[in-house]
């Protein structure tokens, strides 16, 4: 039987990188963590706080791992604002990982806010694999962009584009990453799509994806208590985003009826996507 | 709607209470318990029954995670917090039922709370109730109402004169001893006994010093009360004589078996699906069935209680 991954480890907070003024990564020494796969993610404890789903970040320190949070809700909030030598829990890495076909030549990335964190773990195994990469890091204003620099520096050995977009016109592109998305997929061949951020973005790209034919993989987001596969509070119909994802292909997601549509909030109900954004 | 009633016959097929089910595996309540579409994948993953988490007449939200902590052995203690989506909601999700047999597990703190709540679900295609008089760590809701004999016979009889479907009672490691709430519920007119739910239970984390459930005490699962359910389960099945179905720390089919010999008609798996997932259901009935084989029993019910004998 496996699993002393279940199992709480303490990890100690060494750097943390200010991406952005609402959001940062914290780098701790942890080598299960640090082995993680591209849609993995870790429990994380704040203590005597919150326990949060977040997807593992990419740490280049060998033996390390990082998470990078956005300062939303109560618990993000609090995580954000630890320091420099404070205390985390950490459980997992659990889920599923995002699948590089054989016949992936060109893949294609699509990523909004925290959702790029899995993507760019990705990136790193693509650079491995020598596949021609392109990223498209949507944002709402330049100040909110980041992760440009990681994206160009993980994919270093294999040809790659970035792109950012943001819905101001303030950097890069004007509009939302999926209308990028739409250009590009006219003009140049994908042989996968992956992509992660908020449900509303990622089931645009899934249905820009159904237009063009083309595999889409995602990593997709639920509330979480277990993170084991026994409270059903991330469940998507039968799925269950801990345990049989967090990355579904284009022809599980076409089976989700409540997918860009429907989740489950703490007690268990059903509630409708607003037009909020994850986050 | 009802559910066309089909005569079960393998050798796996098993009786409790009225009831009649193709095997003697249940998911246990609070375990993956909130959708109907989970149900159906259980159901066809090869469980007995379904337990529905405990629903209330209000949702609640439960505590701040964390809610769950692992420990070695493959146990966990839980502080949920009885979240659930309340009994509107519940019916909702549960009102299109066709073939899962859903056992509909309630919990509430006075016996006013339970007619309304079955009148939402009485009419629905549901086996039976489990009634939640053993949850150890929400205040005024399960145990606090279990470790009262007064409260539990006013409840049961409450629920009897409001459904003719069969009333379990879940019960627990309380104040008062298991056996003696069991025949108080026995005397009220429950027509079976589930044994044992979660016993209060804690973690603390070394590095923080901190205890790790945000409400500090939660509920022990898995392996590590294996024993004191097989005997409570033992207890009560030899000296109540009412049907029991056993709960805790059920991994395997010898498990299962041992849990029969002790005097239970069926039993519950709950902390084993985090370990192996939902094959738990249908690994376990196989096992269960070559041991039937092995025996030279033709039915699973020939072995129930067996150990009372020695």
């Amino acid at each position: 039987m496996r699993r002393n991954i279940d199992r709480i480890r303490a990890v100690v907070i060494e750097h943390i990188i200010e991406e952005t003024p609402t959001v940062k990564t914290f780098i701790f020494k942890d080598n299960i963590s640090s082995k993680s796969k591209p849609g993995q993610f870790l429990m994380v404890w704040i203590p005597r706080v919150e326990e949060l789903p977040m997807s593992v970040m990419v740490s280049e320190k060998k033996g390390y791992a990082a998470i990078t949070i956005r300062k939303l809700g109560f618990g993000s909030t609090a995580l954000f604002n630890k320091r420099k030598g404070e205390i985390l829990g950490v459980r997992g890495p659990y889920g599923n990982q995002f699948k590089i076909g054989n016949n992936t030549k060109k893949a294609l990335l699509v990523g909004g806010g925290t959702g790029l964190v899995p993507l760019l773990r990705l990136t790193t195994k693509l650079n491995e694999l020598k596949i021609d990469t392109t990223v498209v890091i949507g944002a709402r204003s330049k100040e909110e962009v980041f992760f440009e620099k990681q994206a160009n520096d993980f994919l270093d050995k294999t040809q790659h584009k970035v792109i950012i977009s943001t819905e101001d016109g303030s950097y890069g592109v004007k509009g939302y990453a999926t209308d990028v998305m739409s250009l590009i997929v006219n003009k140049e061949k994908f042989d996968t799509v992956y992509t992660s951020g908020p449900e509303l973005m990622i089931k645009k790209v899934f249905d820009i994806g159904l237009t063009n034919s083309l595999s889409v993989q995602a990593s997709l987001e639920r509330y979480m208590k277990c993170g084991v596969g026994i409270c059903a509070s991330c469940c998507i119909g039968d799925q269950l985003v801990c345990r049989d994802g967090t990355v579904f292909d284009e022809t599980q997601i076409s089976g989700m009826i409540e997918f860009g549509l429907m989740y489950r909030d703490k007690s268990g109900r059903k509630c409708r996507f607003s037009n909020v954004k994850l986050g | 709607m009802k559910r066309t009633h089909q005569p079960y016959t393998g050798s796996l097929s098993t009786d409790l209470a009225g009831l009649q089910l193709r095997n003697p595996t249940m998911l246990a309540s609070g375990f993956l318990g909130i959708s109907q579409d989970v149900f159906n994948k259980i159901y066809r993953s090869g469980a007995g029954a379904v337990v529905s988490k405990s629903i209330s007449i209000e949702p609640f939200e439960g505590y701040r995670n964390p809610t769950l902590v692992s420990l070695e052995e493959c146990s966990y203690i839980n502080a949920v917090g009885l979240a659930n989506p309340g009994a509107e909601a519940f019916s909702r999700e549960i009102a299109f039922n066709k073939n899962v047999p859903i056992i509909v597990s309630l919990v509430g703190s006075s016996e006013d709370e339970f007619p309304p709540m079955i009148k939402k679900f009485d009419g629905l295609n549901i086996l039976a109730y489990e009634i939640n008089l053993s949850c150890p760590h929400v205040a005024k809701m399960g145990m606090e109402v279990g470790d009262d004999p007064e409260m539990v016979s006013t409840i049961v009889k409450k629920i009897k004169s409001n459904t003719h479907k069969p009333i379990i009672i879940k019960v627990g490691i309380g104040g008062i001893d298991v056996v003696k709430i069991a025949q108080v519920a026995r005397d009220a007119g429950a027509d079976a006994i589930t044994a044992i739910n979660t016993i209060r239970a804690m973690a603390i984390n070394t590095e923080t010093l901190m205890p790790v459930l945000s409400n500090r005490i939660g509920g022990l699962s898995g392996k590590s009360i294996k024993p004191v359910s097989i005997r409570c389960v033992y207890e009560i099945s030899k000296n109540l004589g009412i049907p029991v179905i056993g709960c805790g720390g059920i991994f395997t089919w010898e498990d299962a078996v041992e849990f029969m010999l002790a005097g239970a008609s069926a039993v519950q798996l709950g902390s084993v699906i985090g370990y192996k997932g939902v094959s738990a259901f249908s690994n376990i009935t196989r096992g269960i069935k070559r041991y039937l084989e092995r025996k030279g029993l033709k039915n699973a019910m020939e072995i129930v209680g067996l150990a009372q004998k020695y």
